[in-house]
């Protein structure tokens, strides 16, 4: 933004020149606001950056922008009143990335101009506002339809009765307001007769009467979510009333049991949502008086649950609209899984990530039928060997996302059987398994393929890689974390075929050099940027990255030791988008924090273990980045900084983590397996 | 009448083990309450025939489960005089029907205690005087200074009772007892004074309205007696019970629970502050935080200044337990707040012309 600012001198001084010098003609002027708005709809579809530049070409231009933008997200909560002053018509404001949001900021957004169009504001992750704030907010902003106070665990029922003035209100999470009780409760269902949706995650002073308040007098309700809430069987009937209720969450809901459920006349008939995780005390029985006629029922949720046996199976006929089903964490039976798959036949959506008890024998005869699986997670199904993964491939051709890590058992041929069979794999988590070279050429037939993860897998080579790189143009997620058969080849591969790689991981692939670097500098659209304990990488490589990936956002080098100082200033001068930066146990010194500084979206650093960091230093770069939200110090820099400077930056909003773990030697990776595995076992 | 009581007094001792079953029971426990009532009515009539109204003395108390204490002392006072029966058919009422008392005003005395006595840690309290005492034997020797009755050595070895002080003296003066709290209902300015009963109350209402009650929990049972409604609604109605509020509001439209009103001062001004305090105190690199603290602290002052009186006003109408009874209908419904919001000045004033809202408008005035 500052650079923004400045930047904006230049661009009106060419427009006056064009001006003079063009006859005051300019071809923009004949169209329409529609037509430069529908061509800075597609600017902004493809790069939000774009309409930044488009902004910065002339004075119109600017105008004409100002005018069509209608979602803001500021970094710093300094930048508001400029920003609410050019941008009249945002409506959504979105200040999840500034902290310190203090009552007189909220003042401020409801005096501005943009108060009438504003139609949805989230604060989840802000702090200092109180009831009067909020209460300004939604008194001036009539038009207010979304509020995000997640995380507002400074607020009390006063504050809830100032968000009661909202009338027109439809979104409103409360997630971790732990302050807040029935009574803030009961003024938002008296006053926010319209709302829809409405979250109380982890509110733990609500309860039956606020809960049955709310179903009581917000009839329109559709999505409710009482996660964690210390809630009994007796709003249940209330809550089965609503006529339009859509989306029910009754994770970790521990007062609801059986008994109270089968006490139910009937259950929900619009239910087509229904998240049932981590409920110990409801089994098959109460599960099916809660769904007994909700037809249009698509996504059920049970994970880490009671175990999924042939009864609970049998629960879930009658529901043909299913296309969801979420069993995480649940023991499951084989029985229980045929039961599942021959009574559910048009299921998309299957995850069973981290079940104990799959078989070969229940998850082979659970997708037999499932022609139209879109998504399957077998994480950590460590039972399951070659014959799930034939059967899966041969019947779920259709599958967009398979996600299997850790399957231990399955043999490095069985991926081969993916790449032949399954083309239209767009996500593909392979952590952690046997599979190699082979495998990855004939995964490489998946032309679609975004999303691959091959961390721990110590058979893939360089040979392998080529292959994604040389077909996989769609890829933008790759993770090579300690794959550490992979060297500079393989990420060159990547590099040249892969343009629009946003994020790679190439943590502990100790054979890296600069060279990767250098030709990852290609891809402009990186953001995410990690190479942990690459100690052959130097500051060299990283300006390279520097210079190449102006949208870098993410910035991991811990244990690089080879970069210093001279890689930090490149960084601070080209990646004005940096956000995020760990430099751990690198040769960074006083210099190269305190350069960060001119990054002014810089919000979290962590900085452990640099030798060259004296506490005055980072007493200053502390000071000068001051957009800072989160910092991890060494717990030996405490008592060398004046209480005080701590003090300040947290009026400011950042939060500091403190550390005092010992200086750490590195392991090479195959050890580190050996470890993994001795742990395991 | 008699003819029937006689009867009845046949059937009773007679058969005093049978089994009665519980339907019998409480037919005669109910004909003898309606009786009693009777009687008293008529007492003035009967009182010539002094022997059928000692037999009656005698007999009432068995059926209508009296404690036995209560019909040994009976018992043995046998030439009771009409007007103790009175008194203690007057007390077994009361007991009945708990808080609704209604003494004809200048029928009691009434006591007030200090501040500072009250919260005194005290157990034993002067029955005439209601002064609090740490031990039993200051209390006696205090006793001593009421008069010479209560010099005897019996007196001072056992503190006496009302009823026998009343049996030994003239009739009793009953005794109640007003909040030092100015405004409340139960001091004895107000205009619909109740008094408390005893010198416990005193002392538990008295807690409740400096809210140190919180942590005792066995008084959230006692604020039912002591007129201390915890759970209040926009309309001004209170409830005892959390669900009888949720039921109202579930019933009616428009009505919402009243947030009390130290909820939204606590936090108002906490954080600004420190942050213009941190800024102040620390001369810091950057030049451009310390001028947003300081506007950030000034915006605040004047966001105050142009919302606080209408939400102050708000506050002091809408939430203070203490005086709902006379204005809470001003600021109850949230529309009201709105007008408040428009024209300040006038809203506040007319608090302030609200003879009872005194205290609570200088509190929220000392907060802002």
């Amino acid at each position: 933004m500052k650079r923004h600012r400045n930047a904006t001198a230049p661009g009106t001084d060419t427009a006056t020149q064009n001006t003079s010098a063009a006859a005051a003609y300019n071809l923009f002027d004949l169209l329409s606001d529609e037509i430069v708005f529908a061509i800075l709809d597609f600017l902004a579809a493809s790069n939000p950056l774009d309409t930044k530049s488009f902004s910065l070409v002339c004075r119109s231009f600017y105008l004409v922008e100002s005018r069509h933008r209608r979602v803001l997200r500021p970094l710093r909560h300094d930048h508001l009143p400029r920003i609410l002053s050019r941008y009249p018509n945002v409506a959504r404001l979105d200040l999840s990335l500034c902290p310190r949001i203090t009552d007189a900021s909220l003042a401020l957004v409801s005096r501005t101009s943009s108060a009438d169009s504003l139609r949805s504001i989230d604060l989840s992750r802000s702090r200092f506002f109180s009831y009067s704030g909020l209460l300004s907010l939604v008194l001036n902003c009539r038009n207010l339809v979304e509020i995000d106070l997640s995380n507002a665990t400074q607020l009390r029922d006063a504050a809830a009765s100032a968000v009661a003035e909202a009338k027109n209100l439809e979104k409103l999470w409360l997630g971790r307001c732990k302050l807040i009780t029935d009574m803030g409760v009961g003024c938002i269902a008296v006053g926010c007769k319209k709302l829809k949706l409405i979250s109380f995650k982890w509110c733990l002073g609500v309860t039956d009467l606020g809960v049955e308040l709310i179903a009581v007098k917000c009839k329109e309700l559709r999505s409710l979510d009482l996660s964690y809430l210390p809630v009994t069987n007796e709003c249940l009937p209330a809550i089965l009333k609503l006529q339009y209720l859509e989306d029910l969450v009754l994770e970790g809901c521990f007062g609801i049991d059986d008994d109270g459920l089968a006490a139910l006349q009937h259950g929900c008939k619009s239910l087509k949502m229904l998240d049932m995780s981590s409920c110990q005390n409801i089994t098959h029985v109460g599960l099916s008086s809660l769904i007994s006629g909700a037809g249009r029922l698509q996504q059920l949720t049970l994970a880490y649950g009671s175990s999924v046996t042939l009864a609970l199976a049998n629960s879930l006929k009658m529901l043909p609209s299913l296309q969801s089903i979420k069993l995480d964490g649940c023991f499951v039976t084989s029985s229980g899984l045929k039961a599942i798959g021959s009574l559910c036949i048009s299921l998309k959506e299957l995850s069973l990530s981290k079940c104990v008890g799959v078989t070969d024998d229940g998850l082979s005869s659970l997708v037999i039928k499932q022609r139209d699986l879109k998504k399957l997670d077998i994480t950590c199904c460590r039972k399951i060997t070659d014959v799930s993964i034939a059967h899966i491939t041969s019947t779920c051709t259709n599958l967009a996302s398979l996600r299997m890590e850790s399957c231990t058992l399955v043999p490095r041929e069985a991926f081969v059987l993916v790449g032949q069979r399954c083309h239209l794999l767009e996500e593909l988590d392979l952590t952690d398994n046997e599979i190699d070279d082979e495998g990855l050429k004939s995964i490489s037939r998946c032309a679609k393929l975004s999303s691959l993860k091959l961390g721990i897998c110590l058979n893939i080579s360089d040979d392998g890689l080529s292959h994604i790189g040389a077909y996989c143009s769609k890829l933008t997620e790759l993770d090579l974390y300690r794959s550490a058969g992979i060297t500079d080849p393989g990420i060159l591969a990547i590099a040249s075929g892969c343009p629009d790689i946003e994020m790679i991981n190439m943590s502990y692939c100790q054979d890296i050099t600069d060279s990767s670097l250098i030709s990852l500098s290609k891809c402009s659209k990186l953001k995410t940027f990690e190479s942990r304990g690459c100690p052959l990488i130097t500051s060299l490589g990283l300006a390279a990255i520097a210079v190449g990936c102006r949208q870098l956002n993410k910035l991991d080098i811990k244990k690089c030791h080879n970069i210093s100082d001279a890689g930090m200033l490149p960084l601070s001068h080209f990646s004005q988008n940096l956000r995020q930066i760990t430099l751990s146990y690198t040769s960074v010194t006083d210099v190269g924090l305190l350069s960060l500084a001119s990054i002014s979206c810089l919000q979290s650093i962590t900085v452990l273990h640099l030798k060259g960091l004296t506490a005055s230093g980072l007493a200053a770069a502390l000071l000068a980045c001051g957009g800072l939200i989160k910092v991890k110090l060494h717990a030996s820099f405490k008592p060398l900084l004046p209480q005080l400077l701590f003090e300040h930056l947290e009026a400011r909003g950042c939060v500091f983590e403190w550390r005092d773990k010992e200086f750490q030697a590195e392991l090479d990776p195959q050890c580190w397996k050996l470890q993994l595995e001795d742990v395991a076992q | 009448m008699v003819h029937l009581i006689i009867t009845r007094k046949g059937q009773v001792p007679s058969k005093p083990d049978e089994v009665l079953t519980q339907q019998q029971q409480q037919l005669i426990t109910a004909d003898l309450t309606s009786i009693i009532v009777q009687l008293i009515s008529t007492a003035g009539t009967l009182l010539p025939s002094v022997k059928t109204i000692g037999q009656f003395g005698q007999f009432t108390p068995k059926p209508a489960a009296v404690s036995p204490e209560q019909q040994q002392q009976q018992q043995s006072n046998n030439s009771m005089d009409v007007e103790h029966n009175y008194s203690t058919t007057e007390e077994h009422e009361e007991h009945e029907d708990g808080e609704t008392e209604h003494l004809p005003p200048g029928s009691y005395e009434i006591l007030q205690l200090e501040k500072e006595e009250i919260l005194a840690p005290h157990t034993h309290f002067c029955t005439i005087c209601g002064k609090g005492f740490k031990r039993d034997a200051n209390l006696r020797m205090h006793m001593r200074g009421h008069g010479d009755e209560y010099k005897t050595p019996a007196a001072l070895a056992k503190p006496p009772t009302v009823k026998e002080v009343g049996s030994a003296a003239e009739p009793v003066i009953i005794k109640r007892y007003s909040c030092p709290f100015s405004g409340c209902k139960r001091n004895k300015d107000h205009k619909k004074f109740q008094p408390l009963k005893t010198i416990l109350c005193v002392k538990n209402h008295y807690k409740c309205n400096t809210k140190k009650f919180s942590v005792m929990a066995d008084l959230k049972t006692h604020e039912k007696h002591c007129g201390r409604d915890k759970w209040l609604c926009s309309c001004g109605t209170t409830f005892s019970r959390k669900d009888k509020l949720f039921g109202h509001i579930a019933l009616f439209q428009g009505h919402t629970p009243a947030i009390p009103p130290d909820e939204t001062k606590t936090v108002v001004a906490l954080a600004p502050t420190d942050a213009a305090a941190a800024a102040n105190k620390l001369a810091d690199g950057s030049g451009l935080a310390t001028m947003d603290f300081n506007s950030g602290a000034q915006a605040l002052m004047d966001f105050k200044s142009v919302d606080d009186p209408a939400g102050a006003a708000a506050v002091a109408s809408c939430f203070s337990p203490l005086n709902f009874d006379s204005c809470n209908f001003v600021g109850g419904f949230p529309e009201f707040n709105r007008q408040g919001f428009d024209d300040s000045e006038a809203s506040f004033s007319f608090l302030l012309s609200g003879g009872s809202c005194n205290y609570s408008s200088q509190k929220t005035g000392g907060e802002s």
